[in-house]
């Protein structure tokens, strides 16, 4: 018989563990998907794809239909990349191009402690200082302003869709910003030089060699704020008002996929309920794990090309 | 040193010294730089050779720690003076680094760039200076067909070559050059080598090199460095077959470096 020195034992044994813990991971996510198709299964049969069309949501009648959740997830997440992304450029631009070291390095500890805020603190600081201050100063001013436009129509509740994309918008600042940092920090410092040296300006070279050399790698950053903002739960439903409509104002109230299950899941009894809830989870996992994937590829193909080139 | 410029120099340097935060790396230089001509910079790895060079545009001014003191003198005004002019200082001395650095647009993007950030062409003035830069950095022939390809998606001597007519668009007075063929297979090599000499009719040329035989084949003057001084500054025939520092000798021989 042949026998297996100690240590060589030893490596077999480590990749085995390795293996079968890699292997619980891509197990997990399948076990997910099966266990939320199966819940889902009666709610599917019974709505067919309509489900994601309809929007009445009257657990008496039993008729679900889950539009404003997907409406409401769509909108706030599109807010809160509008606020967020073009900060994000600008905060990383500065810490990458305009900041004395020692700022960039203070204000990006910061910003990744930011990242570190549980959700929940961002959802009662929301409820508890945030939507009042846009109930009584905000809200009136934009009615004031911008009135005229039916996104700012309504009366000024402070809660609502509004709110919620600012404060998504704050939570993924943090992380959008760090990926447009990293990606702004790819681009080759000669590339950099060589542009200086035409006789640009700092402005020049950020706007015409910088942001175009991150390009693609900026896109990469959105996506993984998107994907982040999508299922983001607690700190939305705490100020998104949690109602099943489909508004035309952002002042009003609303709902999104995940404050939708996190609200009802306890009260939700009869099984067809149950099962129409599972079945939002389901098209929450489906989009949200779409848009990673496609961040995650994007990103890493962006990123292993800049570093080719640089 | 006076009788290898006989004219009068397009760069004096005057006791120049330079310095990476702490550490000096230059040491009192004091070199003058024959107009219209191609003066090679040779020297051992770590000597000072691109430090010195990046004087002459202030590239070295991007990064806080490093600081020069003494007096270059461009066409006999001071450009580390404060008041100098830094955007047209640029213009006038262009760059070129070892690696090709096009940027990140098309191959016409690229050579537009420059032209854009000093003068106000119209569209026909524009496409007349881009094509005619092209045509003076020999590559107007082979990218006349693809001026909207990326400039990175050419060859490497070709976007070596791109830099140069870039460079040379916004109609500058001296050309540096960074070890310009070090990162280039030897056929691009020899064409960017007959190119500098093409150009040295209406540009000063400064080239750093490791090659000896280039800076023999392409240059007019040679100056040696060694440790953060100019050791020596001659006609390149003078300094090759005849040096007149011990330390010139060892270095062209082969002996160290
Ligand atoms: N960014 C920097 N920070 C600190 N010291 C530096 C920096 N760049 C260069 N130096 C130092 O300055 C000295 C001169 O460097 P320089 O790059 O000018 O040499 P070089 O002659 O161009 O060398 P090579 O032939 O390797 O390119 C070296 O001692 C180097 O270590
Ligand atoms: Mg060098």
């Amino acid at each position: 018989m042949r026998s297996v020195p100690p240590a060589r034992r030893g490596d077999r044994a480590f990749r085995l563990l390795a293996a079968g813990s890699a292997g619980t991971v891509l197990l997990l996510m399948a076990g997910l998907f099966v266990a939320l198709g199966a819940g889902a299964w009666p709610a599917v049969r019974r709505f067919g794809v309509g489900f994601v069309v309809s929007n009445t949501w009257n657990p008496v009648t039993e008729r679900f239909g889950a539009l404003s959740s997907i409406y409401g997830t769509l909108v706030s997440t599109l807010l809160a990349l509008l606020i967020a992304v073009p900060l994000s450029v600008i905060i990383a631009l500065f810490l990458v191009e305009l900041a004395h070291p020692t700022v960039a390095r203070v204000v990006g500890g910061a910003i990744e402690l930011l990242a570190a805020v549980p959700s929940i603190i961002f959802g009662m600081w929301g409820l508890f200082v945030f939507a009042p201050y846009m109930a009584d100063h905000v809200q009136p001013a934009l009615s004031k302003t911008l009135g005229f436009l039916p996104l700012f129509t309504g009366p000024p509740l402070g809660i609502g869709m509004l709110s919620a994309g600012v404060i998504l918008a704050l939570m993924i600042l943090p992380f959008v910003t760090a990926v447009m940092r990293d990606v702004f920090r790819m681009v080759p410092a000669v590339v950099k030089e060589a542009a200086y040296g035409m006789g640009s300006t700092t402005w020049e070279v950020t706007r015409g060699v910088t942001v175009r050399y991150g390009a693609a790698g900026m896109i990469g950053a959105v996506f993984l704020g998107l994907g982040r903002a999508v299922g983001e739960t607690m700190a939305v439903t705490f100020v998104i008002g949690n109602d099943h409509a489909v508004s035309a104002s952002l002042f009003a109230a609303g709902n999104s996929i995940a404050s939708t299950l996190a609200n009802e899941f306890t009260e939700a009894a009869e099984p067809l309920y149950r099962s129409c809830l599972v079945y939002l989870g389901l098209v929450l996992l489906v989009l949200t794990v779409a848009i990673q994937a496609a961040a995650q590829l994007w990103l890493r193909r962006i990123l292993r090309r800049m570093g080719r080139s640089g | 040193m006076t009788e290898a410029a006989p004219e009068r120099p397009k760069l004096s340097v005057r006791g120049l010294d330079f310095y990476y935060g702490e550490h000096q790396a230059l040491f009192d230089n004091t070199i003058d730089i024959a107009p219209a001509k191609v003066t090679a910079v040779i020297g051992p790895s770590g000597c000072g050779k691109s430090t010195h060079i990046r004087v002459f545009n202030r590239i070295f001014e991007l990064y806080r720690d490093q600081r020069a003191t003494g007096q270059v003198l461009l066409d006999g005004q001071d450009i580390l003076a404060p008041a100098f002019d830094l955007i047209e200082l640029r213009r006038r001395v262009g760059m070129i680094f070892q690696k090709p650095t096009p940027f990140p647009m098309s191959v016409f993007e690229n050579l537009a760039y420059g032209i854009r950030l000093h003068y106000r062409p119209t569209r026909s003035e524009l496409h007349g200076r881009v094509e005619a830069a092209l045509k003076a950095a020999a590559l107007w022939d082979e990218v006349k067909d693809q001026m909207q390809r990326p400039g990175t998606a050419l060859s490497g001597g070709q976007q070596q070559r791109l830099c140069i007519a870039r460079a040379i668009a916004v109609e500058p007075d001296v050309l540096l050059m960074d070890e310009p063929t070090s990162a280039i297979d030897p056929v691009a090599t020899a064409r960017i080598e007959d190119l500098v000499v093409s150009l040295k009719e209406r540009y000063t040329i400064v080239i750093v090199t490791h090659n000896m035989q280039q800076a023999a084949r392409i240059s007019d003057f040679t100056a040696f460095f060694y440790q953060g001084r100019i050791i020596e500054l001659g006609t390149t025939e003078q300094v090759f077959t005849a040096p007149r520092e011990r330390r010139t000798e060892d270095y062209i021989t082969g002996r160290f470096g």
